[in-house]
């Protein structure tokens, strides 16, 4: 009896069709996804059947979390830098170039002007983890908010004023920041929603 | 590993020196791969696929100056109320409040598949224009007309004559999704004009008359 010789195979996969596949999916995923935003709150916007798509540029999203806390952002880093400059002299704050270099870094910012400067001072880690807590003031005692819309629609004007609100806000907080914006003649913006089925 | 095989084994025969080596390019494409399975983990995380959907909201100034011939006074029976309570409650009266009767304001539900849904009331009170944008919609999906017709035909019937004129009023509890959900309906229901008003207190009597079955009307007027 001769031994049974087994065949020595090669066991090295042609991985060119492979390649080809996830180049393929990546191409797919740069050419069609945007970027998360970093937001300071986590928020369910409610659906609708709407179809509009926001627009990519020039939006002033205001973001309002299920407590009423208002938080603001542009997507111009120009624009944020004529903006605290506006507030600031609204305010009587003079902010160093350092403090408006960290500014325009910024993503989502909703700090009342006082606590502003501390907030600019501290590490990127832990302005995430604090501006949770604050939030832009609105009530009729002191307006921030108005002051930072005014100042906002001051440095561009072709501004598009969107808003962002989860599904459980009080509407006493969402009829707070619509007339805060009819004060300011601004009367057409957009409500973020997310888009349902209908189901007609 | 990009690794070039010579055709040549070691026993092989050799016919001549002339003849060119045969060399076979083989890359091994698995770092490639690797790499791109990476990158496309990271854009799965990072990124989000759907961009958000919104919904365009045009307010009435609230300047105090305009005159009266500006402001547009709708007729009562074209006038149809909603107010939006707490707990999800959903209310509506036709034209004037009628403060006496309780059961002028009658309630509604969000859900569209229930009976008194506030889908098919609207659908009920705006059945000229709903059907004939629903028509406009079937010739736009057989590709008679083009998108642009489409939306200015649709926007004169949504503001045509006969349209009703819906006043969304929210109490302080209802919830944002109630109003986006209200708006909604709007745009399924084909509705024109309507606007978002402050709530008076004479709606709150209204809702809080109808929820004790008209006991609070009974005790202010004894």
């Amino acid at each position: 009896m001769s031994k049974v010789k087994v065949a020595r195979k090669s066991t090295t996969i042609d991985m060119t069709a492979m390649s080809d596949v996830t180049v393929l999916l990546l191409t797919f995923f740069m050419l069609t996804s945007t970027f998360v935003q970093k937001e300071p709150v986590q928020v369910a916007t409610p659906a609708s059947v709407s179809e509009i798509k926001i627009p990519e540029s020039n939006i002033l999203q205001i973001l309002i979390d299920p407590k009423g806390k208002v938080f603001l952002s542009l997507d111009k880093q120009d624009d944020m830098v004529d903006v605290l400059e506006t507030v600031g002299e609204e305010y009587g704050v003079k902010f160093t170039a350092e403090e408006v270099t960290k500014f325009k870094k910024l993503q989502t910012f909703g700090v009342p002007v006082a606590d502003m400067k501390a907030f600019l001072a501290l590490e990127t880690a832990k302005q995430d983890a604090l501006l949770m807590n604050y939030g832009v003031p609105t009530d009729s005692v002191d307006n921030q908010f108005k002051v930072w819309v005014k100042s906002a629609r001051a440095a561009n004007p072709d501004l598009r004023i969107a808003i962002k609100a989860d599904r459980e806000t009080p509407y006493k907080v969402i009829k707070s920041v619509m007339s805060s914006l009819q004060d300011l003649r601004e009367n057409r913006y957009n409500l973020i929603t997310a888009l349902k089925k209908n189901s007609n | 590993m990009a690794e070039i095989q010579s055709n040549e084994g070691g026993g092989g025969k050799k016919k001549g020196g002339s003849k060119q080596k045969k060399m076979s390019v083989h890359v091994d494409f698995t770092p490639m791969v690797d790499m791109n399975m990476l990158l496309i983990t990271f854009f799965m995380l990072c990124t989000s696929l759907s961009k958000p959907q919104t919904m365009e909201l045009s307010m009435p100034s609230n300047d105090k100056n305009v005159n009266k011939d500006q402001q547009s006074e709708v007729k009562a029976s074209k006038a149809l109320t909603i107010l939006l309570d707490k707990d999800n409650k959903l209310y509506y009266f036709a034209g004037q409040p009628d403060y006496k009767n309780y059961n002028s304001l009658k309630t509604l539900s969000y859900d569209a598949k229930n009976q008194n849904s506030i889908r098919s009331l609207l659908i009920l009170r705006n059945q000229d224009a709903y059907s004939k944008i629903q028509l406009l919609k079937k010739e736009k999906i057989d590709l008679k007309i083009s998108q642009d017709t489409f939306s200015a035909r649709a926007s004169r019937i949504k503001n045509g004559k006969n349209t009703p004129v819906v006043i969304i009023k929210a109490t302080d509890g209802a919830t944002y999704e109630n109003l986006v959900d209200v708006l909604d309906e709007m745009q399924i229901c084909n509705i024109g004009k309507y606007v978002i008003d402050t709530i008076s207190a004479g709606d709150k009597l209204l809702m809080r008359n109808k929820e004790s079955n008209g006991a609070v009307a009974q005790g202010q007027a004894n």
